[in-house]
């Protein structure tokens, strides 16, 4: 079955780059499954993953950072497509250890960069875990030169994100290029500004010793419908606990497009 | 339609009787009681012997029926709520909004973007912006971004604006305070049963002062200051009993160090800490502060400790509105508990790379150290300096490795010039610091405790190993990322500076 799923996504492309020009320079590497039409069910093959063969690269998503266009779909839905309101994210995997904090992930000389200015915050994901000790971890997360990373997923052990309350910590993963970012378990402000920016998903595994099977590079597929973690390389599935009603919110794109696409506020600020 | 003020979102939410929203349930009712209770507020003027928490009757608690602790009720109330518990999420009334220059330029674009670029924050008199990480430095990004703060505190008429100018020389600002934490005490902005938030993780030092204290990120602080409330969870309170005559050797520094290392880096993460018992009564109110400070370093939300007589001391001559404080009651429900006998302890480092990497500091006396540094919000107190100043006269001798001090703020450093240290025949600190051929004090400001700009006095630029009284020593804390930093208190750092050794002070005070 692993092998099999490996296939099916190896044929994927790893990674969906926007053209590049104006204000869709904000790189993705997701998959987002459109529901339900893009879904058709293979009579023979009961796999659910292999049934998924459309994929589609959701623009919307890709501009909404920088211009805060809202996605179309509610935040609320009905039960059966909530599922569907989550994303697939697949690629290479980065894996850290128990305990990064906030100091390794963007080191305080460059918190003078604010995340709300759009080149700052391109630069901010320039330097995503530039902090992390270069003899712990040999492979650099951003090659020097280039402004995004090629692992969209990051695998790391417990209290992720512990220090400080810089939100240009999720900011700078996000503007990496990460997606989402599967650990045993976060400090607390991380992980909230986390779901208040919608830069990326803090997921936790269910079961504690990840980030020591996985290996930096390992191909792997976050299933946040389903709630899985697929290594593509290793063969292994591990379950992880539900993203709940942090997910909707980080799909919007934070806090503030949630609360206007649920109509809790008005929508036509800055006309 | 262009909403272009902050009130108008709220009046939305407010007044557009959104029933069917989950906002709309919670602000409904809310709105009204809001000013109700203002007027309400009373002070408990407590004598200091009836604060334990154990010998309080429920009735004058205010909550007979539900059992709460300390945190639960200040939320509750916050919320008005007649009870809440652990786990509940409530749109908490924010009574003040503490940023800096950090984060408080990506948290005012956040506020425009989201509020419109003419909105008004929800209370000018509420919000207070302290300039205090980036300050001497030459770097033009870190210049820029105190001048937003101008900006913004000018078009906004913001109350509470500590602004710097002229950066030749501290003293020119009379405005000017220093580290937001430290300034946020002396200035009376904290108070018992309040509930302060800010864009920095050791805003929890105010709960010394018996308040609801957390840190927050951008995009939160741009909704507080656009509405004034945010959606917080409940945390449930670990209660950390600290009892026994503490030994003259240690301070309050060495307290944290203990309960981290013991409970671990993540021991307290989505929870409260309480701090009672007979040595906290004792700890005057800088040392609860450091007490507090720390919290965030065990992963804490928030840490607490019962106002008291001292509390209202400190608080006297600070601030003049009315607060009432809360103390939690005798059957409130505490996750844990843990009995410290303080007077079994000893004076403690954290190793590198982790705060709860503790240590004795006599288990380390083979550690040769390269520079020792003093301040920070957690070290960097009049009291922290005073103590260091006690460990040089007793010594009498100079110090062997460059010894950095940074007082936190502007009065700390005129306290470091001006109180008389006792014992010391009318010596004032920066005397002994100067016989004890330590630096002279630097410009207060957060300094090298977080490394910063690459100018920054005391960074840490070559791999160095680091004695320091500040909060964190993670890798690349103070600068370069071999660097080590061993975390202590004040008395251990001056008497490391004097050996060049990591040493325990009882070296030099007994």
């Amino acid at each position: 079955m692993a092998t099999a799923a490996t296939q099916s996504f190896s044929t994927l492309p790893l990674e969906f780059r926007s053209s590049g020009k104006g204000n869709s320079t904000t790189y993705l590497q997701c998959i987002h499954l459109k529901p339900p039409i893009k879904y058709f069910r293979s009579p023979v093959v009961s796999d659910r993953l292999l049934t998924r063969t459309a994929f589609s690269f959701n623009p919307i998503r890709c501009v909404q950072r920088k211009s805060h266009l809202l996605p179309v779909v509610a935040a609320t839905s009905d039960g059966n497509s909530d599922t569907s309101l989550l994303s697939v994210f697949h690629g290479a995997c980065y894996v850290l250890g128990d305990n990064i904090d906030t100091d390794q992930i963007i080191p305080a000389e460059h918190l003078t960069l604010v995340p709300s200015k759009p080149d700052e915050y391109q630069k901010l994901g320039s330097l995503a875990l530039i902090g992390l000790s270069t003899s712990l971890y040999p492979i650099p997360f951003v090659n020097p030169g280039s402004s995004t990373t090629l692992y969209p997923i990051i695998i790391a052990g417990d209290n992720f994100g512990c220090g400080s309350s810089r939100e240009h910590a999720p900011v700078a993963l996000g503007a990496a290029g990460v997606r989402a970012v599967v650990a045993e378990s976060y400090a607390r402000i991380f992980f909230r500004n986390s779901v208040a920016t919608g830069e990326v998903y803090p997921v936790e595994s269910e079961e504690v010793g990840l980030s020591k099977e996985c290996t930096t590079g390992d191909i792997v597929t976050v299933d946040l419908g389903e709630s899985k973690l697929m290594n593509h390389t290793t063969g292994k599935e591990y379950s992880l606990k539900p993203i709940g009603d942090a997910g909707p919110v980080i799909k919007a794109g934070g806090i503030f497009a949630y609360a206007r696409n649920a109509g809790m506020i008005g929508t036509d600020v800055n006309k | 339609m262009t909403l272009s003020s902050s009130l108008s979102i709220c009046s939305r939410i407010f007044d557009d009787k959104m029933e069917s929203t989950f906002l709309g349930s919670f602000y409904s009712p809310i709105y009204k009681q809001v000013r109700r209770q203002t007027a309400q507020r009373r002070v408990y003027k407590v004598d200091a012997m009836a604060v334990t928490t154990h010998s309080r009757p429920p009735s004058t608690t205010g909550s007979v029926k539900h059992a709460m602790t300390m945190t639960e009720k200040i939320l509750a109330k916050a919320s008005n709520k007649t009870s809440v518990d652990p786990g509940d999420n409530v749109w908490v009334n924010i009574d003040n909004l503490m940023t800096h220059d950090v984060c408080g330029p990506g948290t005012i674009g956040i506020f425009k973007k989201e509020f419109g670029e003419n909105a008004k924050v929800w209370d000018r008199e509420k919000i207070i912006i302290i300039p205090d990480h980036y300050i001497f430095t030459s770097d033009e990004r870190a210049n820029r971004n105190v001048d937003i703060l101008r900006d913004f505190c000018l078009e906004q008429d913001i109350k509470y604006f500590y602004d710097i100018k002229d950066l030749g020389d501290f003293r020119a600002n009379p405005d000017y305070k220093g580290v937001c934490h430290v300034a946020l005490a002396q200035e009376g902005h904290c108070r018992p049963g309040e509930v302060l938030l800010g864009t920095d993780s050791h805003t929890c030092n105010a709960g010394a002062f018996g308040q609801f204290a957390t840190g927050i990120g951008n995009t939160d602080a741009g909704f507080v200051m656009g509405t004034g409330k945010l959606l917080l969870k409940i945390p449930p309170t670990m209660r950390f009993v600290l009892d026994g005559e503490m030994p003259s050797f240690l301070l309050a520094k060495d307290l944290i160090l203990q309960i981290i290392g013991e409970i671990t880096v993540s021991g307290a993460t989505y929870r409260s800490m309480e701090f009672v018992g007979s040595t906290v009564e004792t700890l005057s109110m800088e040392e609860r502060m450091t007490l507090c400070n720390m919290v965030v370093e065990a992963g804490g939300k928030n840490g607490v400790i019962p106002a008291d007589k001292t509390t209202y001391e400190y608080l006297e001559d600070k601030t003049s509105k009315l607060f009432e404080p809360m103390y939690s009651d005798a059957q409130a429900r505490f996750v844990y508990e843990y009995k410290i006998d303080v007077s079994k302890l000893e004076p403690l480092v954290a190793k590198p790379h982790s705060p709860d990497n503790r240590a004795l500091a006599r288990e380390c006396k083979d550690v040769k150290i390269d520079r020792v540094y003093i301040g920070s919000c957690t070290g960097g107190k009049t009291e922290d300096f005073l103590a260091a100043a006690k460990v040089f006269l007793n010594s009498g001798s100079k110090v062997k490795v460059p010894t950095f001090l940074v007082p936190a703020t502007q009065k700390v450093w005129m306290d470091i010039y001006a109180l008389p240290v006792p014992g010391a025949g009318g010596k004032t600190c920066s005397q002994i610091f100067e016989e004890a051929g330590c630096d002279v004090p630097a410009s207060p400001s957060c300094g090298a405790c977080l490394g910063g700009p690459r100018d920054t006095y005391a960074r840490m630029n070559e791999p160095k190993v680091c004695v320091s009284t500040t909060n964190r020593n993670f890798p690349g804390r103070m600068g370069d990322k071999e660097g080590q930093i061993y975390l202590a208190s004040p008395y251990t750092a001056a008497a490391s500076a004097l050996t060049g050794l990591v040493t325990d002070p009882r070296d030099f005070l007994q």
